[in-house]
């Protein structure tokens, strides 16, 4: 009798110290989006992430990479019914998936990286992309020697005519009479993952005059990354720190900071305070940034730091408002 | 007039980088179909090759070791289509789709469990590349001279030689061949197996030639637009590289009028620009090519009258 109290009296107190006690279970999973898990690029960031917390906490995260967009939904419906909670869906194209998904489970907390789901129990968390892509386009502008500049985007969408937008912004701040060439790898979700015809586009970037080219279209950029480096010319890498890919013909990255928002997302669900809502992480929350390490640090002249750190800090105190494609489909204010 | 030879000059390159792969696999499909087996499973052969191709050169370091691997690979793949449809008489279309599906996983699971990249290998640099051979800047390697010297060899091979003979005869009408006391089997395995040494050629440059590396899926479908040159060109060598030249110049046209502004229309829009290859081709198949006959025993097993 006395057992059986003493046990009543634990769970009682357990249950009302449940939400005090800072650490609790969970069961954390990713949906990858179609470029892949190892893409160098956008997953790999989400995946550096969760790697992170899975080595801090010691608490394990099922992962999925679909092989094409039909499985998102599959994949959100399996882990959610496996009771996996909370569910990192990465890229935007997993909105609508999620969007059904979620409301079938109303008590299985959701994380969308790069795309707004309006629910309770959804955590959208998108990028002010323009600003990154504002700095390295300073950066390319700074460091091209013709004056022309590449852009090779993954799938033609709004997202990625975000980058570009931003990109054209940051080069004609620093070089008004520079020069833009920007290509869209493709209209599928295909072209993120298309290195070679990505290699194609960027040499026939080349063999106009572009001598810096920036490559914001996840595996794809793998080939246009190595053709840069095939024909001795800079190359700026996407989402994640991809300067080591080619050290010395890497003039940057533009970091997205999509590890943290996964990281973020994993252990505020651990530690309680998870929240919906949307989060809109810029220069200024640390969401975007530029990368500066070993691998490219004989590229970036003092005068070319100084002057990609002042644009920095105006844009972070509004002095330099960049615009965002997204807001009216347009890349004029 | 030298901006406008450098145009050509660039856009010739970009087409015979674009149509190497094509050129090679369409070559090696003529071979298979000529001795009626038809080929669906070039994508996957290819894809193999590309996958063994990277995967040994940045085990070995050496690019040769990666050609050789390509070969054989593909070689494997084209001897399992040969007993399937030669030896057990299965029906063509289903062991080349078979083919194509095995490939396309089994890269990926090999790539993932050896290299632990999500099915993609190791970037490859320096020896493990196939460099190129007079124009650095035009990536001409040796397997884009190879594909070139492939056409004129197939279209001898085919028309002048006693087994060329052969082949086209098991092709039309293996009875008469088996009447003659040749080997209907033989001959047509020996079509596959050279079937099997052009794709993986084709797929050793796509991994270690064009690109740097092994990535999922990474044939987008060649195999398929090689087969439909081979249609295109009426199951004949030189017309066949010629529908493959128009893929590739398409496609390289494509990639530099994304973004150009036309005179009183604006920008071209990319969806347009893309679509152009494949308007083209509709265009062309409906007007222009005639009608195609395919070699009369393709597709169709040979058994032996009891």
């Amino acid at each position: 009798m006395n057992r059986w109290l003493g046990s009543a009296v634990a769970l009682i107190a357990m249950s009302v110290l449940a939400p005090v006690m800072a650490q609790t279970t969970i069961k954390p999973a990713v949906v990858y989006s179609t470029g892949g898990k190892f893409d160098k690029s956008f997953n790999e960031g989400v995946s550096a992430g969760a790697e992170k917390f899975k080595k801090e906490t010691n608490i394990a995260v099922a992962e999925f990479e679909p092989n094409n967009e039909t499985q998102f939904e599959q994949a959100l419906r399996r882990f959610a019914q496996r009771g996996q909670d909370p569910i990192v869906a990465v890229g935007f194209s997993q909105a609508v998936a999620l969007e059904k998904v979620a409301k079938e489970f109303p008590n299985v907390r959701f994380t969308i990286i790069d795309s707004v789901v309006k629910l309770p129990n959804v955590q959208s968390v998108v990028f002010k992309e323009q600003e990154g892509s504002f700095l390295v386009g300073v950066l390319a502008a700074l460091a091209s020697k013709s004056g022309k500049i590449g852009f090779v985007g993954g799938m033609d969408i709004p997202l990625v005519r975000r980058f570009q937008c931003g990109f054209e912004q940051g080069i004609k701040y620093a070089n008004p009479n520079a020069e833009l060439i920007s290509n869209m790898t493709g209209t599928t979700p295909a072209a993120w993952n298309d290195p070679g015809r990505g290699a194609e586009l960027a040499k026939g970037q080349f063999d106009r005059g572009v001598d810096v080219v920036y490559a914001a279209a996840g595996s794809t950029g793998i080939g246009i990354l190595q053709a840069a480096k095939d024909r001795g010319n800079l190359g700026i890498g996407v989402d994640s720190n991809q300067n080591h890919l080619h050290p010395g013909t890497m003039l940057t990255s533009m970091l997205k900071r999509v590890d943290l928002a996964t990281y973020n997302s994993f252990k505020a669900a651990q530690t309680g305070q998870w929240k919906g809502g949307v989060q809109v992480l810029g220069l200024k929350e640390g969401g975007v940034d530029w990368a500066l390490d070993k691998d490219n640090e004989k590229l970036v002249t003092p005068a070319m730091k100084a002057k990609v750190e002042a644009a920095k800090a105006d844009i972070v105190s509004g002095k330099i408002v960049v615009h965002d494609y997204m807001s009216n489909n347009s890349c004029k204010p | 007039m030298d901006e406008a030879f450098s145009f050509v000059f660039l856009m010739l390159a970009s087409t015979l980088r674009v149509a190497t792969p094509l050129v090679l696999c369409a070559m090696g499909g003529l071979f298979s179909e000529k001795g009626g087996i038809v080929d669906v499973g070039l994508e996957g052969k290819m894809l193999m090759a590309a996958f063994f191709a990277a995967a040994t050169a940045s085990v070995t370091g050496s690019a040769w070791a990666g050609v050789a691997a390509a070969i054989i690979a593909a070689e494997a793949l084209a001897l399992l289509h040969g007993l399937a449809c030669i030896t057990y008489r299965g029906n063509q279309v289903v062991s080349g789709v078979a083919i194509n599906i095995l490939a396309a996983g089994l890269t990926v699971v090999l790539g993932a469990a050896w290299f632990a990249r999500g099915g993609q290998t190791p970037p490859l640099v320096g020896d493990q590349r196939l460099a190129p051979l007079f124009l650095p800047g035009a990536g001409d390697n040796i397997l884009v001279y190879a594909a070139l010297l492939s056409v004129p060899l197939t279209w001898w091979i085919i028309a002048r030689t006693r087994f060329g003979l052969r082949l086209r005869a098991v092709g039309e009408m293996p009875l008469a061949v088996d009447a003659a006391g040749l080997s209907v089997a033989w001959l047509r395995y020996r079509a596959v197996l050279l079937c099997g040494l052009l794709a993986g050629l084709a797929g050793a440059y796509l991994s270690i030639g064009q690109n740097a590396g092994f990535s999922r899926d990474m044939t987008a479908g060649q195999g398929f637009i090689a087969l439909a040159a081979i249609i295109f060109g009426k199951w004949r060598p030189l017309p066949a590289l010629g529908a493959c030249l128009i893929f590739g110049l398409l496609d390289a046209m494509a990639i530099r009028l994304q973004g150009v502004r036309v005179p009183g229309l604006g920008e071209v829009p990319v969806q347009l620009i893309q679509a152009m290859p494949y308007l083209l081709t509709m265009f062309l198949l409906a007007g222009f090519i005639g009608r195609a006959v395919a070699p009369k025993a393709a597709g169709v097993p040979y058994e032996k009258e009891h």
